[in-house]
């Protein structure tokens, strides 16, 4: 019967300690832990290479010998559970918060939230952005109730830390120096075209688009992003949207008839 | 209704994204490109638009990696539904996936793993691939593997379990000769009297890659199919060996790590294409 050996095989291939499963066999007599240690390379190697293709601004900032000893202990305690690898990882920025040598960075788990963010805005689904004029024809009139509909590649991803910073110098976008000036990044993670774009945001501008993404309508949106920065403006922040090619739709909801 | 494979007699090469300029730049001498069939199962952006693009100048070759047709649990039915997907949308000349496994539970391994040839993975094995072939409506391509260790309950010869498989369901067979080069030497085999009883006629799609030399336990050669270097000598006299048999078929040049410049993978092609080129006007004499 396979399916005992089966079981055996897959529990020793991320699991070190275990002795080499019963019921395998070579033509010599040789020991063999060289050759089953092949397939435990392959399984483990493979997918911490696949996180360091994901998570490549991240490994800068630890050095590659430490980003490949915590991603080796982060596929071990959590390997795929599908065969699309380009899901994997989505939890390993919130690995990487609860990871105790990292907790001199508090900042690292948002930069791979960022790079996270990039490979499902890379995958995302297609669609075109609005004219500009399509949008300047709306009349002020019929803006209550108005729903913009966004790209679907677009993320949001707030820090208490200059996370676009961080991930633009360590990713080749900006030149690697001293950050001077230390304090909260909002980042908005998109890919309108063919491009994967990656902006801070402006203040207030995470809690309208995380608004919008949700379906609020656009007054409840810049209600929100009023609440959560006093100076946000709703002009400034809708143009950058419009301008980044992200406002794919909209739709005007007629106001609600009071119930008989 | 089943579509047959159909790839075109020539070479072909395992398309990376790092080369998608190149390759436009100019007309390939190339049959067909493959692609990694869960490379291409997200919903949009470049790697459909990059695909489309391959599609609509050459043949396509779909190859799963992630399909576990050796496990004795039934198929990953989701996975399956966006295979067919991929190939209703694409319209691939040919399909293939492994005689391995790569999930077990609810974990993928990502790596092709090994199984015992016996009459129950043979029955389990036929089972599964029936299915896909009806799922997809079409005939699918089942490739011999790489092998490091083999197993004790084994009692059919790896040539023979795949001719079983095609006999059973109609599958082609897709030969890595790199594979039977790996396998021949990590179980100190002969390689030519593994492809004496390969059943070469049903070879509709050949695969040559680069391996990597470690050492067993006992310092005995150990090698590890890697794609990371160019197709050996002895591999490429394997190769002559069986276009000899068989006459031109698809040919695949498999480079998916430490990836050259294109020019490189493309020089890998070509020398295929010469020594299809000299068994075709062999045949045509």
């Amino acid at each position: 019967m396979f399916a005992p050996v089966q079981s055996a095989f897959a529990a020793a291939l991320l699991d070190p300690e275990r002795p080499v499963p019963a019921g395998l066999s070579t033509h010599t007599a040789a020991p063999l832990n060289k050759r089953f240690a092949a397939y435990r390379n392959n399984v483990v190697v493979g997918l911490v290479n696949a996180l360091g293709t994901r998570f490549p601004a991240t490994q800068r900032i630890v050095g590659e010998e430490f980003f490949r000893a915590m991603a080796r202990v982060f596929v071990t305690a959590h390997p795929p559970r599908s065969p699309l690898l380009m899901t994997y990882g989505d939890d390993f920025p919130d690995f990487i918060a609860g990871f105790p040598p990292t907790a001199e960075m508090p900042y690292l788990a948002d930069v791979a939230r960022l790079e996270a963010a990039r490979t499902r805005a890379y995958h995302a689904a297609d669609a075109a952005p609005l004219a500009p004029e399509e949008i300047a024809c709306l009349k002020s009139d019929s803006l209550q109730g108005l729903r913009f509909l966004l790209h679907p590649s677009a993320q949001v991803v707030r820090s208490a830390h200059p996370i676009v910073t961080l991930w633009a110098m360590n990713s080749g976008e900006r030149e690697l120096g001293p950050v001077e000036d230390w304090r909260p990044e909002d980042a908005l993670i998109a890919r309108p075209r063919l491009e994967v774009e990656v902006r801070a945001l402006p203040v207030g501008g995470a809690a309208f688009i995380v608004q919008l993404l949700a379906g609020q309508t656009l007054e409840e949106a810049a209600t929100a992003a009023l609440a959560d920065a006093g100076d946000f403006d709703l002009a400034r922040n809708l143009a950058g949207l419009i301008g980044a090619g992200l406002i794919t739709g909209f739709a005007i909801e007629e106001p609600r008839k009071e119930l008989p | 209704m089943s579509i047959e494979s159909r790839l075109p007699a020539r070479a072909g090469v395992g398309f990376k994204p790092v080369h998608f300029r190149d390759i436009v730049a100019a007309v390939q001498p190339l049959g067909f490109f493959e692609v990694h069939a869960e490379n291409y199962m997200g919903a949009g952006g470049p790697p459909h638009a990059q695909l489309s693009k391959l599609r609509a100048d050459y043949a396509l070759s779909i190859h799963g990696v992630g399909l576990s047709i050796g496990s004795p649990r039934p198929l990953d039915r989701a996975h399956l539904a966006r295979l067919k997907a991929l190939c209703d949308r694409y319209q691939p000349e040919s399909f293939s996936e492994h005689l391995a496994w790569s999930s077990h539970g609810e974990v993928y391994y990502n790596d092709l793993l090994p199984l015992p040839y016996t009459e129950e993975t043979l029955a389990r094995v036929s089972e599964h691939v029936d299915e896909v072939q009806n799922t997809l409506g079409r005939q699918m391509l089942l490739e011999n593997p790489s092998t490091y260790l083999m197993f004790a309950e084994s009692t059919i010869p790896e040539a023979e379990f795949l001719r079983a498989v095609s006999d059973r369901t109609g599958c082609g067979l897709l030969l890595d000769v790199n594979n039977v080069f790996v396998s021949a030497t990590n179980h100190g085999a002969d390689a030519l009297d593994y492809l004496a009883r390969f059943p070469l006629e049903r070879v509709k799609e050949i695969h040559l890659g680069g391996h990597d030399e470690q050492a067993d336990d006992a310092g005995a050669p150990l090698l590890i199919d890697a794609h990371q270097a160019p197709v050996v000598e002895p591999v490429w006299a394997l190769y002559a060996h069986v276009i000899a048999r068989t006459g031109p078929v698809a040919t695949l040049i498999e480079w998916d790590n430490d990836v050259p410049e294109w020019p490189r993978v493309l020089a890998e092609a070509q020398r295929a294409n010469a020594i299809l080129g000299t068994a075709g006007s062999a045949k045509a004499a």
